[in-house]
């Protein structure tokens, strides 16, 4: 089953594309990281996949096959929208009693349970609790709910290191006690690498890059060798990125299936995701796709896409 | 196709979040609304009835007072419509505040507060649903204003029975005492908190949706009163002024010579001969060749040819009115319901 599926997928405001045939299926039992820079069209395909936003063109299903935002998806996705929306007036315990009034399950239980964990008083008001805190409540009521796919855009923008990491720990818990699938989505990768066991990169409206983190990390390397023989590796190896330095060059090149034979004199590395990712950001043309490839009609100079 | 069919058949029999759920939602997050409402009612009803009780004492002297026609009792009332009226019809220009306040205090932040904050985020994601959530938001409060706006109209209707008893000239078609009275008053408001609903999705931020929704409330009063009311059947006109009875609402009066206006000049061209001058088309003086037992210089312009025309709406139609202007207020608030709910289920963000 896909927790997110779309094809042609595209949203316009205005005149701007925020995301232009966007084509992307996620399975479920995984931590997704989306990432990409700003502008790239996270959150409208986050707003597009929770039923917030309408598609321009193309269609978006979610939880195998549900129309976004039809009443079970609805039900089976808990979303934390950017800068945590809560109501201020209200407290931890008054946003417990709305939640389980707007939706089929609410675990109370586990939410009371949670915010005693963490130290949080019911009785405070989200205007009076610190960034930290309610993020930890906006999560918490995400989390009571059970959903089968929990949506968290940018959810950590707002917080400082410790409250990171403590908002990871409690997203990471959810997955292993419940097997949700989860969706996060950043613009700084490191506060998903050590999350993340699946990859969407955006950029530019489009998918540049999907794919389960490990299957992609096995997949590239980084080549380092004479700059001067850079070229005639080029021409033969599929390298995502090439970066010069003084007489040395480092490529970044997708593995065609088998490992190809290091060329005498260079040296292979493994990539860690942060510097694939990158490297794929640098090279907007670079695609590493499941499925069938789109046609580019443009390569950088000594870069060679991923096979036509 | 096939397995599209099945899930959406399975769809419709998700048993939807039952809708009393919804109850304590709207209640925990509109009770300051509410209380405000209750509040600006409150304090108007206390107002009107301690000062309605002080008038009713008095009023108790032109009631007792007999025969009414007798000059003594015309001077009774007189002097208690000359203490009364004027405070009546001032405490009346202020009581036109309720539909837009309750139309920039209620209406407009229900959504607009949504968006400016950003909790629609939250709340058109949970299970119930935006559409359902909407609804069960504007219904129960659009019906709470509009009955409690119903219910101060019998009081406004308590307090202005004396002043018209005793024969105020602004009878219960006069524009700020109609509107407040029958179902116009209730139907105001619901089309007021209409109007602020709409202008909060649309502008989605609270302040300017409040400005806004007055100023829509205050153009829709305007041309209401002054374009549309005078319309709702079409006057009557007559020449005789005795047919215009007391209270009945008079919107001209117009000279006229064989079908033709006549302006001042006219009329004091006539009236020459007896050196009396009209001021306005009503008013008339008197000159020092005025003969002693000239009588009233009206009856001497119809005399010598000139009609008296009287374009005016009976009183007795203020029940027709009544439920002309609440009929068309009431549809125009459902539409406006309508439209808002339509733009929450389809002007995504």
């Amino acid at each position: 089953m896909n927790v997110i599926e779309a094809t042609g997928l595209g949203k316009r405001y205005g005149n701007t594309w925020a995301l232009h045939d966007c084509a992307v299926a996620i399975p479920e039992g995984h931590v997704t990281a989306l990432v990409g820079p700003n502008g790239a069209g996270k959150t409208t395909l986050l707003n597009l996949a929770v039923g917030l936003a309408l598609p321009t063109a193309g269609t978006v299903t979610v939880l195998g096959g549900w129309p976004a935002g039809s009443p079970t998806a609805l039900d089976g996705i808990a979303f934390v929208a950017q800068d945590m929306p809560l109501y201020q007036s209200l407290s931890a315990a008054e946003m417990f009693h709305l939640t389980r009034n707007l939706n089929r399950h609410f675990d109370q239980r586990f939410a009371e349970a949670r915010l005693n964990e963490l130290g949080i008083p019911l009785g405070r008001t989200a205007s009076k609790m610190s960034g930290g805190q309610q993020a930890q409540l906006a999560l918490t009521l995400a989390l009571a709910r059970r959903p089968h796919l929990l949506v968290l855009d940018e959810p950590m923008a707002m917080l400082d290191p410790l409250a990171r990491h403590d908002f990871m720990a409690t997203v990471l818990a959810a997955v292993a006690d419940d097997g949700v699938s989860v969706i996060l989505s950043s613009h700084v990768l490191a506060e998903l690498e050590r999350a993340a066991d699946y990859l969407v990169l955006l950029s530019h409206g489009g998918v540049q890059v999907a794919g389960e983190v490990e299957g992609l990390l096995s997949t590239h390397r980084v080549l380092t060798g004479p700059a001067t023989e850079a070229d005639r590796y080029a021409e033969r190896l599929n390298v995502v990125h090439s970066q010069r330095a003084q007489a040395q060059v480092h490529l970044l090149v997708r593995l065609n299936g088998t490992m190809d034979p290091v060329p005498p004199g260079w040296e292979a590395h493994p990539v860690g995701l942060e510097e694939l990712t990158l490297a794929y950001l640098r090279e907007p043309d670079a695609m590493a796709l499941p499925g069938p490839m789109r046609d580019k009609d443009s390569t950088p100079t000594g870069v060679t896409t991923w096979p036509h | 196709m096939a397995t599209l069919t099945a899930r959406s058949a399975h769809d419709m029999t998700l048993r939807p979040v039952p809708w009393r759920r919804m109850a304590w939602v709207t209640w925990r997050q509109h009770r300051l609304a509410l209380a405000g409402v209750i509040m600006l009612f409150g304090a108007a009803a206390a107002y009107l009835l301690v000062t309605g009780l002080q008038m009713y004492s008095d009023y108790a002297a032109v009631t007792a007072c007999s025969p009414a026609a007798s000059a003594t009792c015309q001077k009774v009332a007189n002097d208690f419509l000359n203490m009364y009226a004027p405070g009546v019809g001032v405490t009346f220009a202020l009581l036109q505040l309720i539909p837009p306040l309750i139309g920039a205090f209620v209406g407009a932040p229900l959504l607009a507060r949504e968006f400016e904050t950003g909790t629609f985020r939250f709340a058109w994601t949970q299970g119930f649903g935006r559409t359902r959530w909407s609804l069960a938001k504007l219904v129960p409060l659009a019906v709470v204003v509009t009955v409690a706006a119903g219910a101060f109209t019998l009081l406004v209707s308590w307090y202005v029975a004396p002043i018209n008893g005793a024969g105020d000239e602004n009878g219960p078609l006069y524009p700020t005492i109609f509107d407040l009275q029958g179902v116009a008053l209730a139907a105001w408001t619901l089309a007021a908190f209409a109007i602020g609903v709409l202008a909060g999705v649309l502008i989605r931020r609270v302040i300017p949706a409040m400005f806004a929704t007055i100023a829509a409330w205050a153009g829709l009063a305007f041309v209401t009163g002054l374009y549309l009311r005078p319309h709702y059947l079409a006057p009557l006109v007559t020449a005789s002024d005795q047919s215009v009875a007391h209270g009945d609402w008079v919107m001209s009066r117009v000279w006229t010579q064989g079908g033709q206006l006549v302006g001042l000049n006219m009329l004091n061209n006539a009236l020459a001969p007896v050196d009396v001058r009209a001021i306005t088309p009503e008013e008339f003086q008197p000159g020092p060749a005025t003969p002693p037992n000239f009588g009233d210089p009206a009856q001497y312009l119809i005399q010598h040819g000139f009609t008296h025309l009287t374009t005016y709406q009976p009183a007795s139609r203020f029940w027709t009115f009544q439920w002309i202007e609440g009929g068309w207020l009431l549809i125009l608030a459902l539409l406006l319901i309508a439209t808002t709910i339509w733009l929450v289920r389809r002007r995504a963000i």
